[in-house]
């Protein structure tokens, strides 16, 4: 057999594009990352260390779990709930609530904080009466929650759809025809093809909702030690000049990133084989 | 009577998916649903099912053994449903999957475990899939998975089968003993069963009965025997196997055959084994044509002429007529029919 090989001008294209796109990973993730770490630790160890011993530190990391562990369950089911009747019926206004499912994809984060001070706000019929009732929204935790559920609303119904799509509606059909209720469809049928899209979804979900900060910052009036969560108390610390504090809450969020991709490529790796 | 169905209609938009249809199927039988793409049969098969719903008309209903079960939930139905391309649960060994039906029992109906184990061993030995019940259905080949469904719908002791399309996604020799292995089973268990398929060969060599469909209609209801020799229409005969349209017309009560398609002609249908080939024609019978190619690989031989207008003529003798006569491509000889038939409607092949 004749021994084919490649002019070496035909190589060229192929390793300038790949060499450019490792350079710009390099350049735009990988030392922002590691700039992160440099500056927590630059004052020492015991400088980063100490960074968690103040109290407003725990409360916002308390915070941001509370919001996570709230938000993701509502909208694991919230998720799943949209994607299964998405993609397993047809009715009415279907590609609206596609739509809707979208917005916040769609809108600046910002805006979505807006909305809800503007909703809830003391201005409106609704925050009037909800302040006369002494119940506490905006600038409080439930504002923190509300809009963290809608910025990461889109997450697990958007990851489920094609997935569910395209795996069409034949088993469900088969399980039913064997007489199994819709209970035992989704159990024993729906939910066990769809885990590991699911998984996918609810971490890209959590990431997100322990990070998101727009939004947040708008509802929460950065409350130290009541409406701060991480992102917020990392912005406040940067702004008062404490750096290493700062970074050194940042590598908690940096960590739950990298934990967040190795997961996300455990999964994908368990998807394929 | 097993199952019958009463004046039912289904569109999706504007296209008439079945077109008032009314039809009987008796206990114990193995009925074909027999038609083209697009004609209703599967349509029909999952509203007998009730996966599919359809317009309600006048004294529109569907019977099971007498009882009507429009309204019925699909799991109260009872009915196996085998589908085409099988819907096994792929996250499912084998075991698990013709227990499905067993484990989603409730209340009274719900049977033990070791019940459960003792019906789905019997089953996995009645498929022939001894020892691969912990298998999963992408471990399995094409024939299997079918198997597999088959048992699965069986497991639920179901009133009847309905199989879509059963060996649609199958390659030929696997289609062949499959189709047999099925029918012995249906004369062993005896479960009133319909199948749909487009295959006229698997229709006629299966089933009990064939209904023809076509356009949302039926078109003919019969034994294999009686659809395949008596068609009622050019729709079936030409369905049913290949067909050659002849033109001619009937002088002093015989068929003067001269292929020209001038008005006052009339249409004779011929199946390509109705005919003979004759060297020469003194009695001016037939019509001549001239040998094109000639195809032996096979149980006949298969030759394939055209007339002076270069239209297409299909002809099938047994290899001892073939032999008899020493046929040569090129050769010019005379069509001679020895059955034909003729329809009243118009219908174009």
């Amino acid at each position: 057999m004749k021994n084919i090989s490649t002019p070496w001008t035909s190589r060229i294209v192929p390793t300038l594009l790949v060499g450019t796109t490792f350079l710009f990973v390099a350049f735009f993730l990988v030392l922002p990352l590691i700039s992160i770490f440099a500056e927590a630790l630059h004052k020492g160890v015991a400088a980063y260390f100490n960074s968690f011993k103040d109290q407003y530190a725990w409360s916002a990391i308390r915070l941001t779990l509370v919001t996570a562990a709230i938000a993701v369950p509502l909208n694991i089911v919230f998720g799943v709930m949209a994607a299964w009747c998405i993609a397993k019926f047809e009715f009415w206004g279907k590609s609206v609530l596609i739509t809707l499912i979208d917005l916040p994809f769609a809108i600046s984060p910002v805006i979505a904080g807006l909305v809800f001070v503007l909703a809830f706000g003391q201005r409106t019929a609704l925050g009037s009466w909800l302040l006369a009732h002494d119940i506490k929204i905006i600038y409080a935790v439930p504002g923190i929650v509300l809009a963290t559920i809608f910025v990461t609303f889109p997450f697990v119904a958007r990851e489920l759809i094609p997935l569910m799509q395209e795996q069409g509606t034949l088993e469900e059909e088969a399980a039913v025809t064997l007489g199994a209720g819709g209970w035992d469809v989704f159990w024993r049928v729906t939910l066990p093809n769809i885990k590991w899209g699911l998984l996918y979804g609810i971490i890209l979900c959590n990431a997100r909702a322990m990070g998101e900060f727009g939004a947040v910052s708008v509802v929460s009036g950065h409350i130290r030690g009541e409406t701060n969560t991480m992102p917020l108390y990392i912005e406040t610390l940067y702004a008062s000049y404490s750096t290493v504090a700062a970074f050194s809450i940042a590598t908690l969020l940096a960590a739950l990133a990298l934990v967040t991709l190795v997961a996300k490529s455990v999964i994908e790796w368990r998807e394929k084989y | 009577m097993g199952i019958e169905v009463k004046n039912i209609n289904k569109r999706f938009g504007k296209f008439t998916a079945l077109d008032n249809i009314s039809l009987k199927i008796p206990d114990g039988e193995l009925v074909a649903l027999l038609g083209p793409s697009g004609s209703g049969k599967t349509t029909l098969l999952r509203i007998i099912a009730g996966l599919e719903e359809f317009e309600a008309g006048y004294n529109s209903d569907i019977l099971f053994k007498n009882q009507s079960v429009v309204g019925n939930r699909i799991a109260e139905r009872r009915v196996g449903f085998v589908f085409q391309h099988y819907a096994l649960f792929r996250h499912q060994t084998v075991f698990e999957n013709i227990a499905f039906g067993l484990r989603v029992r409730r209340g009274v109906n719900r049977i033990s475990r070791a019940e459960i184990k003792r019906r789905v061993d019997e089953l996995i030995h009645l498929i022939q899939l001894d020892g691969m019940e912990s298998r999963y259905p992408d471990q399995l080949s094409g024939g299997q998975r079918q198997r597999v469904a088959l048992a699965r719908a069986l497991a639920i002791e179901p009133k009847f089968l309905l199989l879509d399309e059963p060996f649609g996604a199958l390659d030929a020799r696997v289609r062949q003993n499959l189709r047999r292995w099925l029918r012995r089973l249906h004369d062993e268990i005896k479960l009133t069963s319909v199948f749909v398929t487009h295959d006229q060969e698997e229709a006629l060599e299966l089933a009990d009965r064939v209904i023809v469909m076509n356009a949302g209609h039926i078109e003919q209801e019969g034994t294999p025997v009686e659809v395949f020799h008596h068609p009622k229409s050019a729709f079936v005969m030409d369905f049913l196997g290949s067909v050659n349209l002849f033109h001619g017309r009937v002088v002093a009560g015989q068929i003067v055959f001269d292929q020209s398609t001038d008005v006052k002609q009339e249409k004779f249908f011929v199946r390509p084994h109705e005919i003979e080939l004759v060297p020469t024609d003194p009695q001016n019978v037939g019509f001549p044509a001239k040998i094109r190619r000639i195809q032996l690989a096979g149980s006949i031989a298969k030759i394939e002429l055209s007339d002076h207008s270069e239209k297409e003529i299909f002809v099938e003798m047994s290899h001892e007529k073939y032999l008899l006569h020493k046929f040569k491509v090129g050769d010019t000889v005379s069509v001679v029919p020895t059955n034909t038939v003729v329809f009243e409607e118009d219908y174009v092949i």
